[in-house]
């Protein structure tokens, strides 16, 4: 055998157990990640009686029920928190959408005075945590009477100074020549902005939406405050409300039924839509 | 050039034959119309941002402030004073200091492990990195129950952690209600949990934008792969790197709603408040009613992250000019 035969099997092996590890450590992350989605659904498919005999937790079970899922929709008003979670979701992403496509395009197109101090001012608001507003809000919205209604749910998160950035950089993206001549078309601004401007940064709009939905869907600090009525509860605080006092004495199974319902919704949409879902994010997520 | 969508308001009587003055008059009016797209933006940040940005520090200085009365003693440090001698807010300093610490390095070694081992395998590289993005999509609230199930530990059963620890000939520990390292434990597994999926993406983006002609480059020299990893890799995705730490304290410095997720809405009792608890529970709750405090307390969090973001940037200009 010569030496460049052993050197070349060396490398060989050598990438063989690189690749390994590589693979074991791929596997072992992804089973941590995925795991508890695996606990959550087994919890909530076991009865309660065959839930609370096991001293020690079974990895399967032999007799799957769906009972806690009609617990959960039945025992606690669970539908009620989705059909909230889901109208504030779509009000609030459209409103919001309205406000910053108007704001980018006046930042970006439209010539008027003070436009810079006032787009300064607008990205130094960018540093400003939500922590620090959120104590005036809650006043403000208390003293309007806001408390316990959708409107004081929304308002406060109809603007984001960081989308109407992201949206005001793409929108000049787009070459002048093309309002202009929309101009000598006679075409209105609105009608450029809705025809010609949002088209073409579809993509940009797309990540807004989505990331907005997460938030949305997700939302619990400003809903905790500002509602005490369940009939009001978004899918966060009806889950801890669920845990606090839902079904009666420690009911795991049903409360894993409606943890697994609370998390389907957003799982699906990412599961059709992963590419652009984490494109979206890698462009302008920021949790963690 | 032709305003024609404005026709209308040229065949108005103010609009003579003086070109100059219809200019000014024809600018005013343009400028008029970008303030009115602009209003409804401007309006919500004023009231929703602006006007409690300075609201925030009057109610912070002021002494006593009684909201159902609306008045007040007078003004001074007297509530920044309260909440610094508050045990419950120095109990939730420490902790989340203690998060900060822990979780904001762990995470990004690990992060950067995961997104190296994503980046050098070709198959299944896609169903890895969807996996691994799960979290991200999922709500916080609700995944943390399933952790709190799995370990915590009820006269029932002992849970599914302390089931694997007894493999180990160790436990049973309850992580939920028991030592305060078992439940720092079980939060910071979360928060890691939580938080890895941003990082991965970012970083297996950064990696994959390096050029690959480096990596043939120091092949050719015979460059071993550690040393390929420290002068090539690194420099090249350190300002993400940068960016993942800067927003990593920024976010957990935040931390909350995965403590209520993990120990429920009382985290004064479970001992596991953060700051950000610590200014929720001031301002509603069963010991709310005191914006004052929470005034305070969430200028003196600003104060701590807004140090220690511009270390942190001090740090990375420094780093890079090198």
């Amino acid at each position: 055998m010569n030496d460049y035969d052993q050197i070349s099997r060396k490398a060989r092996t050598a990438r063989r157990i690189r690749l390994t590890f590589t693979y074991a450590l791929l596997a072992f992350w992804a089973v941590i990640v995925l795991f508890p989605f695996y606990w959550m659904i087994l919890s909530s498919i076991k009865s309660y009686g065959s839930y609370n005999a096991e001293f020690t937790p079974k990895f399967f079970t032999t007799s799957p029920t769906l009972q806690n899922y009609k617990d959960a929709f039945t025992q606690v008003s669970l539908g009620r928190y989705f059909l909230n979670t889901f109208l504030f979701t779509v009000i609030t992403t459209a409103l919001m959408l309205a406000v910053i496509i108007f704001a980018a395009f006046a930042f970006s197109r439209l010539e008027f005075r003070g436009k810079n101090l006032v787009f300064t001012l607008f990205l130094s608001l960018m540093m400003i945590p939500s922590e620090l507003v959120i104590i005036t809000n809650f006043v403000t919205i208390t003293n309007w009477g806001l408390r316990n209604t959708f409107t004081g749910l929304i308002l406060p998160s109809v603007t984001s100074v960081f989308y109407i950035y992201l949206l005001k950089e793409n929108f000049e993206q787009i070459p002048n020549d093309l309002y202009k001549a929309a101009k000598v078309d006679g075409t209105s601004d609105l009608k450029y902005l809705f025809k010609v401007m949002v088209p073409i940064c579809s993509p940009t709009i797309v990540t807004v939406v989505i990331l907005k939905v997460i938030e949305c869907w997700n939302a619990y600090v400003w809903p905790r405050l500002i509602t005490d009525d369940p009939n009001y509860f978004l899918v966060s605080n009806g889950i801890s409300e669920i845990r606090e006092n839902g079904f009666g004495r420690e009911n795991i199974p049903a409360m894993m039924a409606a943890v697994v319902v609370i998390s389907i919704p957003l799982i699906i949409l990412f599961l059709i839509f992963h590419k652009k879902i984490m494109a979206g994010v890698s462009r302008g997520g920021t949790k963690g | 050039m032709s305003e024609i969508t404005d026709k209308s308001s040229f065949s108005g009587p103010t609009s003579g034959n003086k070109p100059a003055s219809m200019a000014v008059f024809v600018k005013k009016l343009r400028s008029l119309k970008a303030w009115l797209y602009l209003l409804p933006a401007l309006l919500f940040l004023g009231i929703f941002m602006v006007y409690p940005l300075i609201d925030v520090l009057v109610y912070s200085f002021e002494e006593g402030y009684n909201s159902a009365s609306q008045t007040s003693f007078g003004t001074g440090w007297f509530n920044y004073a309260y909440v610094l001698h508050d045990p419950y807010f120095l109990q939730a300093v420490k902790n989340t200091f203690l998060i900060v610490i822990i979780t904001v390095p762990l995470s990004t070694l690990l992060a950067l492990l995961i997104s190296l081992a994503l980046n050098s395998i070709k198959k299944l590289k896609e169903v890895f990195q969807t996996i691994f993005f799960l979290p991200y999509v999922t709500n916080t609230l609700a995944v943390g129950l399933v952790f709190m199930i799995m370990f915590k530990k009820t006269p029932y059963t002992d849970g599914l952690i302390n089931m694997i620890l007894a493999i180990f000939k160790s436990g049973p520990v309850d992580f939920i209600d028991g030592p305060y390292w078992a439940k720092m434990f079980v939060m910071c597994f979360y928060t890691i949990w939580v938080v890895l999926p941003f990082k991965v993406l970012i970083l297996t983006s950064a990696l994959a934008s390096v050029d690959e002609v480096y990596y043939k480059a120091a092949r050719i020299d015979g460059t071993s792969r550690f040393r390929q990893f420290t002068h090539i890799t690194l420099p090249m995705i350190s300002p993400m790197i940068f960016y993942l730490v800067i927003t990593g304290f920024i976010g957990a410095f935040k931390a909350y709603s995965d403590e209520v997720a993990i120990f429920g809405t009382n985290l004064n009792s479970a001992g596991m408040n953060t700051i950000v608890g610590y200014v929720y529970d001031m301002l509603y709750g069963d010991a709310g009613g005191y914006p004052s405090y929470a005034a305070a307390a969430a200028l003196i969090l600003f104060a701590i992250v807004f140090t220690i973001t511009v270390v942190n940037l001090l740090i990375s200009k420094k780093t890079s000019i090198r």
